[in-house]
């Protein structure tokens, strides 16, 4: 095993063209150089705007493992800083969500902030005086993170100065999020309830690419979606309506020709998604008065083009999946090198049918619980995988389907629905985001 | 006549089942239009409009029992095992005449595989019907009191 920190080429040898090396996903040192490194240097999602409803508004994440928290200020403006008093580091925030009221209050000392995050008093304040405290970082209030951006509601944060703004970084990969958002006849969404929370024993990285992995869930499914198609089949004959269940079920069990000829668009820094020319949710069966909301808000033209993207996974990296088509998001969240908590959540339209948000919760819970069978099949799979890797007769993963020599890095490009090269996109993102802060010089002189 | 003690007597029944793993004798507990519930939500009031963990029909569940057997079902290798330990239920209804009978059971649930044990604790209520002689499932709610906490793959029924 290579020694990885402060080595920016050991941790660029370890992606090929077509292969990844197994460090990447067993690997301590690799996993802290990603806390360190990758997570910060990217953004990141944080939260919804529509979860900071009112001044005074918190939520809390953490980026990497360092602990974050976004507020909505009284000018109605968005913050985001690091979940840690300025005194003595003790969390601000200790629950997801919550109302502040008109300032944050340290529980340990009660020095008090604005939601802004400036420092708004100290009790016994004279204590200071002629200290010098003027010019403490403590002064400034909770440490701010600059890089914030506000997209469609959607907040992200990027920890790291690194140059690469936010523009540059999603680029036209933010389509999804805006097919989503206009999936509602008021153009706006909204988190109403908690995710669904699964706690994984696998490489965080194995979920991301697994949204883009066309090729197994005829495969790794047959037990959950085959059996649900099977089971369909025999108990309620072919004449009746196919229930919501199963419709969400049944398109798994698609054949590979589909995942084919849907194709996969991969975008610059590691974006990208499957289901171009249509997708597994393409065919779910109308809702009642929704087509017609659509049109009354958008014209007949643009509510059917917006109906018909119907994308299926889009990977924003590093680590969240969206499915504008479904309304929803799953972040997959780092905990260890082996350990990997996924939240996802649902997110309503607004002033549509409930039907829509009927038929979203159903599919979170199908595809993606503690309880979820097809959750099931897939987690089985990372972990084997993560035990797998630990052998050593081969120590490199293969990514190499549909590789064509010489495939440019960092494009925009539509390509065969079955191609393995959004994960080979992803790696290039990644070791550029792991070592685009890294001084290189040093290393090749050396 | 169905007494309390039916009603008792049914929501150990029930527990046995799963433990012995008597998949069809224990969907057959189930009315038609029975349904099982987790709720992610304390005190949660609607499965259809707020998220559950679980919320299924019994075709659902069919599909659940007959997916544990399958050739195919690689999670299921090795084979699951759980075990309930029920406190004494509680009667919330036996009302004969309104066709009412209600229980509320605290309980602890263990599920394991291979070399992997899990725990987990709270309280099933159970809302029956009488279908001839016998009790049927209406709905089984099983509210955990860590609904809100991170599990990893629960695969059998609590
Ligand atoms: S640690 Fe926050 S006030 Fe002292
Ligand atoms: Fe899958």
């Amino acid at each position: 095993m290579a020694n990885y920190r402060n080595n920016a080429f050991a941790i660029e040898a370890l992606v090929r063209q077509a292969e990844v090396h197994r460090d990447v996903y067993v690997d301590p040192e690799i996993f802290e150089i990603e806390m360190e490194h990758l997570f910060p240097n990217s953004w990141v999602y944080v939260g919804h705007a529509s979860q900071l409803a009112k001044p005074g508004d918190f939520i809390t994440a953490t980026i990497g493992r360092q602990p974050v928290m976004a507020s909505r200020h009284t000018d109605g403006t968005i913050h985001v800083f690091y979940n840690r008093c300025p005194h003595k580091g003790v969390k601000i925030a200790s629950e997801p969500c919550g109302h502040t009221g008109k300032f944050f209050r340290c529980p340990y000392h009660a020095w008090s902030f604005k939601t802004d995050g400036s420092l708004l008093a100290i009790p016994l304040k004279k204590g200071y005086e002629g200290t010098g405290f003027g010019d403490a970082q403590a002064n400034e209030g909770l440490s701010k993170i600059k890089n914030v951006v506000v997209y469609r509601d959607f907040i992200f944060a990027q920890l790291n100065d690194n140059g690469v703004s936010f523009e540059d970084y999603f680029g036209e990969s933010l389509s999804t999020i805006d097919n989503m958002v206009e999936r509602s006849p008021e153009g706006k969404l909204a988190v109403v309830a908690a995710p669904i929370r699964y706690m994984h024993t696998c490489n965080w990285k194995m979920l991301v690419e697994n949204q883009t992995d066309t090729c197994h869930p005829m495969v790794a499914h047959e037990s959950s979606a085959g059996t649900a198609v099977k089971v369909w089949k025999r108990e309620q004959g072919d004449g009746t309506e196919t229930p919501m269940a199963v419709q969400l079920y049944g398109p798994f069990m698609s054949p590979y020709e589909f995942y084919e000829q849907s194709g996969i668009r991969i975008w610059p820094n590691g974006h990208g998604h499957t289901g171009v020319a249509n997708s597994i949710h393409s065919n779910y069966s109308d809702i009642e008065g929704y087509l017609a909301q659509m049109v009354a808000a958008y014209g007949e033209k643009r509510a059917h083009e917006i109906l018909g993207e119907v994308r299926h996974n889009t990977v924003y990296f590093p680590n969240v999946m969206v499915k504008g088509a479904v309304q929803i998001l799953r972040n997959f969240i780092p905990i260890a090198v082996d350990k990997t908590l996924v939240e996802s959540w649902v997110y309503r339209l607004v002033g549509a049918p409930d039907k829509l948000y009927e038929r979203a919760l159903m599919y979170n819970r199908f595809i993606n619980a503690p309880t979820s069978i097809v959750g099931h099949d897939d987690l089985e799979m990372y972990e084997r995988a993560q035990e797998g890797l630990k052998s050593n007769g081969n120590q490199w993963v293969n990514l190499q389907r549909l590789y064509e020599a010489g495939e440019p890095a960092d494009v925009t490009a539509v390509i065969n629905g079955t191609s393995e090269r959004q994960m080979r996109n992803q790696f290039h993102a990644w070791a550029k985001f792991m070592t685009i802060d890294m001084d290189k010089r040093i290393e090749a002189a050396e | 006549m169905i007494t309390e003690k039916t009603i008792t007597d049914f929501v150990y029944r029930e527990a046995d089942l799963l433990d012995t793993m008597q998949w069809q004798a224990w969907l057959d507990l189930f009315h038609p239009e029975g349904r099982y519930w987790m709720p992610l939500e304390w005190q949660q009031q609607d499965p259809v409009l707020q998220p559950s963990l679980m919320y299924e029909d019994l075709l659902l569940l069919k599909v659940r029992v007959e997916r544990l057997a399958g050739e195919r079902t690689f999670s299921q290798k090795p084979k699951s095992r759980c075990h309930h330990l029920l406190q004494a239920p509680q009667i919330i209804a036996c009302d004969p005449e309104a066709g009412l009978f209600k229980a509320r059971t605290s309980y602890i649930y263990t599920e394991t595989r291979g070399d992997m044990l899990e725990r987990y604790s709270g309280w099933a209520s159970h809302d029956l019907v009488r279908v001839g002689d016998d009790l049927k499932i209406k709905l089984k709610r099983v509210d955990l009191v860590n609904f809100d906490a991170p599990f990893g793959n629960i695969q059998l029924f609590m």
